[in-house]
């Protein structure tokens, strides 16, 4: 009775419906299985959607696909308590094709995808939990789902299952994430008349802002913050590691509202109604938390295979790009009716080569170091905003004398070789 | 044995909002769902089927889009399923909308006669409960409403046995195959589907037929033209006030509330059908 595929994908967030997508494009018969009442429902994301990969699967993606804002400007804070430092780009170039991001909602932008999936042929199913994959002879054979009679065959399956997947760790690919692996994100949509957002962000038209706030936006612990415009709603969030938020004793949700309430933040929601609430983990990990990615008759792809690039707030692009690399190992393997591990390591290859594990490796030891050394989000942030207000008072001392005496101040604070240590320390981090 | 259920795209009216300039319903605001009267339909006949075997149809008119109540249909275990979909449909009341169903069901009965057909108790947004015996009138079979159970279908001496609710109990009657049912929630409880159903509908594709491919069908009895209602007025019921709230210790509660209740002797008295 049960049916038998080329591809099962589980989840249809961006990995899973870009692996679809393409196989069904290749002419492979694929299911698409997805636990929400929709695809998007239950998907959580700051919001910058980057075109490059998404244009990779739909050229022109952006005439049709439900899109927000498309980005013209993004800034970025370095935010004490009263205070903040601010540097930033903005340019018309980014909001004329083929431009370069744009905001999204997810619960509609995934829906929208997913149909795309659809009419290349995959067939989707929605509220439809996988429980396991079924295993014979140490292959993945096909998926048992919550459903009665709820199996289903396919040479390859995908675990496309987000963030802590747990599909790959009954299969044993990864152990349990640490709480330094993975950051709590809580996040609000508040909707505000497009006027408003458009005199506050002074952005013309659709054009859109992002803004990346650190520093007070998590009190000091190592994490971020934003804040996105939307047609007629901003999007605003905070998260840190899971870690920073057992030791600082913090509850996410306290953050938010500690965020929105910043006295740097609130003239923006003013007057703004709370229209969602949303709470999520993100892979942190990076690099050193990539799990195993090919099995035989299984892969892995996105947050499920722990490709965020927190540094960069890169995911949904490395979702998508691992999902099409999937797709192309699997039609290769297709092609020699070999849907082995050494065969589906394709991908894997694929993978290691592309930019999304480079970026990966490139910021390898940032995280960690961020962690390891609190002193650059608890003390150069608060110190930077402070040599600001020096430097920029007019008090009739001299400018020459102002830098002096802000250089002094910062090395009499921690010493100039602990200054000089620290630096090179996060230079070597990010470089 | 041929049961045929009538489907219904509505707005989700959990969600929607009123449009409070215009008074009329921001159909944009809320999702469009499968008339939640009419999933219990289909199950219905799902469970009917299970005994005597045969073919379940449903059919819906509305825009294109209203396939997707079709495939939400084979989800619950429909097997075919037909949409009338034509600009000429468009804007009918509900004498233009079982106008333009029975003939839908007539041509539907052509190739496979029609046994039982089974409607929703009402609609959740345009909510008149009409359509249903509209089309019992018209394909002159026994209309037979608010049903709480389906205790026996013989399809070899063609007749059933059905729970109707009543205020202050049920009714059971005995018809004739075919007539037409509409059906109370409390009827079923929507199953789980099964896996298979799922892929199924994923794959379904619905028959879609436009007002040309209806026979014998006179188009002036069709969607705004065919439509006497005229909508006079609309407007929002004005919002429920929260109850009297009794608070203090629990003592001084009852007190309270025995005082009410003194006063307020009719809140006691049972409801009966006839008072
Ligand atoms: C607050 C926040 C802000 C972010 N901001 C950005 C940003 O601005 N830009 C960016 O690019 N990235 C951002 N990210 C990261 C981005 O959201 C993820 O990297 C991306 O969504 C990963 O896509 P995915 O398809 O791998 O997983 P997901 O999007 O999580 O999709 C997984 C899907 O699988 C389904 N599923 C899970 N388990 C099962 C199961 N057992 N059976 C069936 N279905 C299942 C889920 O319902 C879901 O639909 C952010 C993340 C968060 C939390
Ligand atoms: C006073 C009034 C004003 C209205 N104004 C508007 C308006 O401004 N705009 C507008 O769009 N509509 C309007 N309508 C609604 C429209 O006329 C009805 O939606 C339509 O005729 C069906 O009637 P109903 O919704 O009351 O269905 P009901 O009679 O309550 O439905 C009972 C059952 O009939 C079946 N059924 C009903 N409709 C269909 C269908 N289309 N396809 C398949 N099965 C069906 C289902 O099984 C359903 O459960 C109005 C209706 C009334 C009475």
């Amino acid at each position: 009775m049960s049916e038998k595929f080329d591809v099962i994908v589980v989840g249809a967030g961006p990995a899973g419906t870009s692996c679809a997508y393409n196989c069904a494009k290749n002419g492979l018969k694929v299911l698409l299985i997805e636990r929400g009442e929709y695809p998007g429902s239950k998907n959580v994301m700051g919001g910058v959607l980057y075109r490059k990969q998404m244009e990779d699967i739909i050229p022109e993606f952006w005439k049709e696909a439900p899109l927000e804002r498309p980005v013209v400007e993004q800034r970025f804070w370095m935010m004490d308590k009263e205070s903040v430092v601010q540097f930033g780009y903005k340019g018309l170039e980014w909001a004329a094709e083929p431009y370069n991001n744009f905001t999204v909602l997810r619960a509609q932008f995934d829906q929208w995808f997913a149909q795309k999936a659809v009419e290349q042929g995959a067939l989707l199913i929605n509220e439809t939990v996988v429980t396991e994959c079924i295993v014979e002879n140490g292959k993945v054979i096909g998926v048992r789902t919550d459903r009665p009679d709820g199996e289903a065959y396919a040479d390859v399956v995908v675990l496309a299952d987000g963030v802590n997947s747990l599909l790959s760790k009954q299969l044993g690919f990864h152990r349990e994430f640490r709480p330094d692996e993975v950051a709590l994100t809580v996040m609000e949509v508040i909707n505000l008349p497009k006027d408003k957002i458009n005199d506050r962000f002074n952005l013309e038209g659709n054009h859109g802002t992002t803004i990346e706030i650190f520093g007070d936006s998590t009190k000091g612990n190592l994490g971020t913050a934003f804040l996105y415009t939307n047609k007629e709603s901003l999007n605003i969030g905070v998260g840190t590691t899971l870690s920073s938020m057992i030791k600082a004793k913090l509850k996410p949700y306290e953050l938010l509202d500690y965020l929105k309430k910043h006295p740097m933040v609130r003239p923006y929601l003013e007057g703004g109604e709370s229209a969602e609430y949303l709470a999520h983990l993100i892979p942190e990990g990076g690099f050193n938390s990539v799990p195993r990615v090919a099995g035989n008759g299984v892969l892995v792809v996105g947050d499920a295979a722990q490709l965020v690039n927190a540094i960069h707030r890169e995911g949904s692009n490395m979702a998508m790009a691992s999902g099409q690399m999937a797709a192309e190992a699997i039609v290769e393997a297709k092609k020699d009716d070999d849907f082995s591990e050494n065969s589906l390591n394709r991908y894997k290859e694929a993978l290691f080569g592309s930019f999304i594990i480079k970026d990966l490796e490139k910021y390898k030891d940032a995280a960690h170091t961020f962690e390891t050394y609190p002193q650059y989000f608890k003390e150069y942030l608060p110190m930077m905003n402070k040599a600001m207000s020096k430097f920029f008072t007019v008090d009739g001392t001299p400018k020459r004398e102002k830098q002096k005496e802000i250089m002094r101040s910062v090395t009499a604070e921690k010493g100039t070789f602990k200054v000089m240590q620290d630096i090179y320390r996060a230079w070597k981090a990010v470089k | 044995m041929h049961i045929v259920v009538c489907v219904k795209q509505v707005p989700d009216t959990k969600i929607i909002k009123i449009n409070p300039k215009t008074n009329t319903l921001d159909r944009r605001s809320a999702p469009a769902i499968l008339n939640p009267y009419d999933a219990h339909a289909v199950q219905e006949a799902v469970k009917i089927r299970n005994k005597t075997g045969g073919t379940i149809s449903v059919l819906s008119m509305g825009p294109p889009q209203a396939v997707a109540v079709i495939k939400k249909s084979v989800e619950i275990g429909a097997d075919l399923g037909y949409l009338i979909s034509d600009r000429a449909f468009a804007g009918a009341d509900t004498l233009a909308t079982s106008y333009a169903l029975s003939k839908a069901l007539e041509k539907i009965s052509k190739d496979n006669p029609i046994d039982l057909v089974i409607c929703g108790k009402h609609a959740i947004d345009g909510d008149t409960g009409q359509v249903g015996p509209g089309i019992a009138r018209r394909l002159d079979i026994p209309p037979i409403t608010n049903v709480i159970e389906v205790s026996e279908v013989n399809k070899e001496e063609k007749y059933v046995h059905i729970k109707r609710k009543q205020i202050d109990g049920y009714e059971v009657i005995q018809s004739q195959l075919p007539c037409l049912l509409t059906v109370e929630k409390e009827i079923n409880d929507i199953e789980y589907a099964p896996l298979t159903n799922m892929i199924n509908a994923a794959r379904y594709e619905p028959v879609i037929w436009s007002v040309n491919d209806l026979e014998d069908v006179d188009k002036t009895q069709l969607g705004l033209k065919g439509s006497p209602t005229i909508v006079g007025k609309m407007f929002s019921p004005p919002k429920l006030e929260g109850g009297k709230r009794i608070e203090g210790s629990t003592d001084s509660q009852v007190e309270q509330l025995m005082g009410i209740l003194m006063e307020r002797k009719d809140l006691l008295k049972i409801k009966t059908a006839n008072s």
